[in-house]
């Protein structure tokens, strides 16, 4: 393989773009998990109408494609006067999307706690709040690293869909690199190993966690 | 005196399955009561009702002046009035023997770390566990960890204690050494409550025994009537047990 017109650059270009799907991962992540858990409480909410508004609010947005989100944040919005600098409209577009996920992993993570714990901290006079937040919680948030370190490994990928709406990250910078001098094949590759390289220590480092954590439980 | 706890003509089902069926008894201040019999006899679910787990259909249940089955009784009053020992114990996994302790001192009585770390040391004592407050409960045998959750309701100094078969997972070495904490407790003039299967322990500590059949207080008295038994009821069970 010729590196043909790729020059270092070029590759500079790539390598600071990183830190714009970084910025964006980060935005996605700590916008979504402040969502996500207000959705994990409602979810198990005494109230009714709670519950019932974050089951409809998941179901809805698991259902939609993140690259609508983005379209109407960004375009639809626009319309209406309101129009969003790219980063602002992927971050808003992605938590919306990142905290229906989160709510109903950490949803499962909260019931899965056992129903005694629950009992005990109640005849101990703690509220449901105070149960949750000194006893289940705490217990809860092992069990729920892997699959959110997980997520997070998916959050970064997805960032790749805000190249649409023109946010100029890793893989908007393959694409403008790719507009100039052509050669698909080298920089779309480089971008691939780019993103690996982010999320490949993640990945391995829950599947770590999950096998810890099932030796704990055996 | 009026007494500490007061069961009236209380009714309880679970779907179509009637468990209690107007149960009464009354426990005065001091006492402690043994309540016997089969699995399946209402038991542990009238001790349940007493610290509300469950919510009776019918009948009164008053604990230190609350009624119980008041629909808005205060339950963080109750529960400051009542402590309750579970079979399974229960203890926070996440945190240390002495930090089990301080937590409801904390949060709950708003006491400063210092003085419920002063509560929990003594209460740790009190059970001869005074060596294991920063253990975990995962490193601690289950007579330990049953003796920590003792402690544990004993720091909130409730008017009452229930517990319920809080020996039943245990071999006798260790059943041992519960009891006798238990046995500490009675004899420092606390009020108890307690569902079991040891019946020596029963007769010989309990002021008072109550022997559930079948969702009613079948046979009341104290330990010596399990000697003679009135009923053909218990005279069969105590034979079974055997």
């Amino acid at each position: 393989m010729s590196l043909g017109h790729f020059t270092f650059t070029h590759l500079m270009y790539l390598v600071q773009s990183i830190g714009w799907t970084l910025l964006l991962s980060a935005l996605a992540f700590v916008l979504g998990a402040i969502g996500g858990f207000g959705l994990m409480l409602a979810r198990i909410s005494p109230r009714a109408w709670l519950r019932w508004f974050a089951v409809v609010y998941i179901e809805c947005i698991q259902g939609i494609p993140l690259l609508i989100l983005l379209f109407i944040v960004y375009f639809g919005l626009s319309v209406y006067g309101l129009s969003l600098p790219s980063l602002v409209a992927a971050g808003i577009a992605m938590m919306i999307y990142v905290s229906a996920y989160l709510g109903d992993i950490w949803r499962g993570c909260i019931e899965a706690m056992p129903k005694p714990q629950w009992e005990a901290s109640e005849c101990l006079a703690f509220s449901r709040w105070q149960t949750l937040r000194l006893v289940i919680i705490p217990q809860a948030v092992r069990l729920s690293l892997p699959p959110t370190v997980g997520f997070l490994v998916q959050i970064i990928k997805m960032t790749s869909l805000a190249s649409v709406i023109g946010f100029v990250e890793l893989t908007r910078a393959g694409q403008i690199i790719n507009n100039t001098i052509f050669q698909p094949f080298l920089v779309f590759f480089l971008v691939g190993a780019f993103y690996f390289a982010l999320c490949y220590p993640l990945s391995r480092w829950s599947e770590a966690m999950e096998k810890k954590l099932n030796v704990a439980n055996r | 005196m009026s007494p500490i706890v007061k069961l009236d003509h209380v009714y309880k089902s679970f779907g179509s399955n009637q468990v209690l069926k107007g149960v009464s008894f009354e426990v005065a201040k001091g006492e402690m009561i043994a309540i016997i019999g089969a699995s399946g006899s209402g038991k542990s679910t009238a001790l349940r009702c007493i610290d509300r787990l469950e919510v009776i259909d019918k009948g009164t249940i008053e604990v230190c002046g609350i009624r119980v089955d008041s629909p808005n009784v205060d339950l963080k009053q109750l529960r400051l009035e009542v402590g309750i020992v579970f079979q399974s114990y229960n203890l926070f996994p996440h945190l240390t023997v002495q930090e089990n302790i301080m937590l409801a001192l904390r949060h709950v009585k708003k006491q400063s770390r210092g003085e419920a770390a002063d509560v929990a040391i003594r209460v740790l004592d009190q059970v001869g566990l005074k060596a294991k407050a920063d253990a975990y409960p995962e490193q601690l045998s289950g007579g330990q960890q049953q003796r920590v959750a003792i402690a544990r309701s004993l720091a909130m100094s409730p008017k009452v204690m229930l517990f319920d078969e809080v020996t039943s997972a245990l071999d006798p070495q260790l059943t041992g050494e519960v009891l006798r904490v238990m046995e500490d407790l009675a004899a420092g003039g606390m009020t108890m409550l307690l569902v079991t299967h040891e019946m020596a322990f029963a007769k010989r500590v309990a002021d008072r025994i109550i022997y559930m059949h079948q969702g009613t207080v079948w046979e009341t008295g104290p330990g010596e009537m399990l000697d003679a038994p009135k009923t053909p009821e218990l005279h069969a069970f105590l034979n079974n047990g055997l």
